[in-house]
């Protein structure tokens, strides 16, 4: 099984990448981009278990290691 | 005093840190490996500049997991002083032992200059040898020093006194200047100005010197 993680700045963290690609994007005459917020990405490989379980060993992992929750929010997905 | 300086992977400020407190300032100092579980005998810990562990993930996350963080975290908990220097002061936030974190500098450019700094308070073991006010060049060298707390927590630092360096003309975007802050039981320090690449006079400025006299003369009036 495959843990899907994306891990992005909060709301009201600054995002000075997400500004400045934004800002590539508008001068390659790009229309209408509202906002861009860069984040992470991340696949982990899961031995196959108890899905409930293992969701909760990610949201786990996410919480201590992988997103700092001071300037992060993350979201997962569990799948084959 | 007995200072123990915390060596990770990837540290680069360590020998600068020894250096100043072994051979500038005569104290007794002692390197103190990640993998420790025991500080030795120190007084005071310095967590050191540098890129531990490559920076990987966020700057001071794998590093706070080491087994000597968790003596470090121990030593705090106890009143133990703690100074956390660039890279030092990052690692502390992930380690939580203060608040906030820190983020990509506005600029996105990595930044290595010297600054001013304004000490705020002289009511910390780290800045008693200062004078409120008083305007302290030292130099800054990184790529990640923009510091951020949600509102209320910038709002309990500043009614607690706890912002001991706010830089005079702000580098990085941080969010009220802030430049370095300790905890509650004001024990434990970060910032992210370099003192130990200021004190000496070959190096361009002393004022660095401050901040290890202000933790000297802390021991003192214990």
């Amino acid at each position: 099984m495959k843990a899907k993680i994306i891990v992005m700045p909060k709301k009201t963290v600054l995002d000075p990448q997400g500004k400045t690609v934004k800002h590539a994007l508008e001068s390659m005459h790009f229309k209408g981009i509202k906002d861009v917020r860069i984040g992470k990405f991340m696949e982990i490989e899961l031995e196959d278990g108890d899905r409930a379980a293992l969701e909760k060993q990610i949201d786990e992992a996410c919480h201590q290691l992988l997103s700092n929750p001071v300037i992060e929010d993350y979201t997962f997905e569990i799948s084959r | 005093m007995r200072f123990g300086i915390i060596r990770f992977p990837g540290s680069n400020c360590d020998q600068d840190c020894y250096h100043v407190l072994a051979n500038v300032f005569g104290q007794p100092t002692h390197y103190v490996w990640h993998k420790d579980t025991s500080l030795g005998d120190a007084d005071c810990i310095v967590i050191p500049g540098g890129f531990s562990y490559g920076d990987y993930l966020r700057t001071g996350a794998i590093a706070r997991f080491s087994p000597a963080m968790k003596a470090v975290a121990d030593h705090a908990k106890a009143g133990g002083l703690v100074i956390g220097i660039c890279n030092g002061f990052q690692i502390l936030c992930e380690a939580h032992l203060l608040p906030g974190a820190l983020i990509r500098n506005r600029s996105l450019k990595f930044i290595c200059e010297h600054v001013q700094l304004r000490v705020e308070t002289t009511d910390s073991p780290f800045t008693n040898a200062c004078k409120k006010g008083q305007i302290l060049r030292i130099p800054i060298a990184h790529g990640e020093g923009c510091y951020f707390a949600e509102p209320a927590i910038i709002k309990q630092l500043q009614r607690e006194d706890r912002i001991l360096v706010r830089y005079v003309h702000n580098p990085n975007g941080s969010v009220d200047n802030i430049a370095g802050i300790c905890n509650e039981g004001r024990n434990v320090f970060g910032l992210m100005p370099h003192p130990e690449r200021a004190s000496e006079k070959i190096l361009g400025s002393e004022d660095g010197r401050l901040i290890f006299e202000s933790i000297l003369k802390s021991a003192v009036n214990v």
